[in-house]
């Protein structure tokens, strides 16, 4: 009964992009916790005009938890703030070529990831800031903690 | 470099095995149940191999009953234990926290129709205590299972000592003996052993044959109806070419035993001194009382399937009780009852080695893992956190 990994999901999985930190990121996201086994960290360095310049993320997990972070961090460097606020898992699923239906969780979490650093630089500018996304209500949702600090 | 360290997962078939198994697929095809002479034929091969199997064990030939895998064995033997039992009011099973879901899933069902299970801890080295077990036989306790070897660690449990207490208390006792038979020395008579459950595959045989040992005067009834196969006990036509080659592979495996054994020991060692080496892991399970061929580690700051499917990619087959693999929420049941927290549990590797794997392929592992392992925590920000928040993570 072995899982099936798309050879999209294990090409993200063996050469991961963007992997690392971000010495001077100024939104900074981490979601899942060691106990489940998943843990992402995002960390978005963004320009004046609200353009993500790079990306970098680090996790703690299965091949498919590294691949979903590794083709977020795709789709939205180079982009706009706001491409990064409507990223949905089921787009990190379909960009992988899908993933095993007891994997989807992982493209939930990258979602997460990603949306918990925004949150990050909207809180450190002092601008409110309500998720879009539809599983969270912003910081602190989905019962995991957000923010990098912890 | 190809490496195949899954062993406790499932064996290649071995030469003795194939060449027991080729000419009984070609010749023996008479249902050891027809008088005619294609049925007698069959069934003279069948005698044989019940002869053979009984003979590694030191059992006699009528105590052996052939079945499907160890998990029919074990659910067989659990569940006519207890049947036994309640037939004379007593309702009480103990076992441990580390069995097999062959055997846990039976006695949870079991638990479901009213007996009382009594789960004994292992401790943090995978063993089962006497004095622990002494303390847990009631009066209405009527049956003991506990597992030879356990799959996971390698660990192996005082049994004959469990034997001899469960006799001396009147208690029937059954042993999950999957891992051990065809790897370590066993004998019924000596290490008091009611019933014991076998698997072919797990010696090099081939898959869906195993067999359950049932001491003579253990009145077992019917768990498959429907023939008057196995002596009545077991319906449904045998698996002539499987079970001679089971028989075959036993008899090879019995017969080398003791250079196996060492030989494998050996590989063994030298990849446990190997993974040693890797900053903050730790070798699971009893050093003293271990299966020659299993090592059980636990890398912290990684996940399992990560490091497991990295391996792949190396050449390398191995698994991981991490709860990606077992495709629950939760890791594996047996780290967790070594008292390993959840998140170093996740982080779990089992190389299973047989007499077929070679000192070179040990040192292709001992060049992979650490390599692997390195590279996975370079990225999780687990690792990043131990590394800020400990004072020298590498020790």
């Amino acid at each position: 009964m072995a899982m099936e990994y798309s050879e999209k999901v294990m090409e993200h999985f063996a050469h991961p992009h963007n992997v690392g930190t971000l010495e001077d990121a100024n939104g900074v996201g981490e979601v899942g916790n060691a106990k489940c086994g998943d843990i992402m960290r995002m960390y978005l360095k963004i320009s004046d005009d609200e353009i993500i310049e790079d990306v970098k993320f680090q996790t703690f997990g299965c091949a498919s938890a590294i691949a979903t972070s590794s083709i977020a961090t795709d789709m939205i460097k180079g982009r706009p703030l706001k491409d990064a606020l409507t990223l949905t898992n089921k787009a990190v699923v379909e960009a992988l070529d899908g993933l095993p239906a007891v994997k989807i969780h992982c493209s939930v979490l990258a979602e997460q990831a990603v949306k918990a650093a925004v949150a990050d630089y909207y809180k450190r500018k002092g601008v409110p800031f309500e998720s879009p996304c539809d599983q969270c209500g912003g910081e602190g949702c989905c019962g995991h903690d957000h923010g990098g600090e912890e | 470099m190809f490496v195949y360290a899954d062993n406790a997962a499932t064996t290649a078939m071995s030469k003795a095995a194939i060449d027991a198994m080729t000419p009984a697929m070609h010749q023996l095809y008479g249902n050891p149940s027809s008088l005619h002479q294609k049925g007698r034929e069959a069934n003279y091969a069948l005698m044989d191999a019940r002869e053979t199997v009984a003979r590694c064990l030191n059992a006699q030939p009528r105590e052996i009953y052939f079945t499907g895998c160890g998990t029919e064995s074990d659910n067989w033997a659990i569940t006519e234990g207890a049947r036994l039992g309640a037939e004379q009011g007593k309702k009480h099973i103990i076992s441990d926290a580390i069995e097999h879901h062959a055997v846990l899933h039976t006695l949870a069902k079991l638990e479901k129709q009213g007996f009382e299970v009594t789960y004994l801890p292992v401790h943090e080295d995978g063993l089962v205590r006497l004095d622990e077990l002494a303390a847990a036989i009631r009066p209405d306790t009527c049956l003991v299972t506990i597992m030879f070897s356990n799959n996971e660690i390698g660990t192996i449990q005082p049994i004959r000592e469990i034997g001899a207490l469960c006799r001396e208390r009147g208690v029937l006792f059954h042993t999950d003996a999957v891992q051990a038979v065809g790897h370590l020395p066993i004998d019924v008579a000596a290490d008091n052993i009611d019933m014991l459950s076998l698997s072919g595959h797990k010696f090099h045989a081939p898959k869906g044959v195993g067999a359950l040992y049932c001491k003579r005067s253990v009145p077992i009834r019917n768990f498959i109806e429907g023939g008057a196969q196995e002596r009545g006990r077991r319906g449904g036509t045998e698996a002539i070419p499987a079970i001679l080659a089971m028989a075959a592979a036993m008899k090879d495996s019995c017969e080398h035993m003791e250079e196996n054994m060492a030989r494998v020991s050996a590989m063994r060692d030298k990849l446990i001194d190997g993974l040693s080496k890797i900053p903050r892991s730790r070798c699971n399970g009893s050093p003293d009382h271990r299966a020659p061929g299993i090592v059980s580690f636990c890398f912290e700051g990684i996940e399992g399937e990560s490091l497991l499917l990295r391996l792949d990619l190396a050449g390398i087959c191995a698994s991981s009780g991490s709860a990606c693999t077992s495709g629950s929420l939760d890791p594996s049941h047996v780290l967790l009852a070594l008292g390993m927290p959840h998140e170093i549990a996740h982080g779990s590797l089992r190389l299973s080695l047989c007499e077929y794997n070679t000192m070179e392929e040990v040192e292709y592992i001992l060049q992979q893992v650490p390599e692997v392992v390195r590279t996975l925590r370079e990225m999780s920000p687990v690792w990043s956190h131990m590394l800020e928040t400990m004072a020298d993570p590498y020790q």
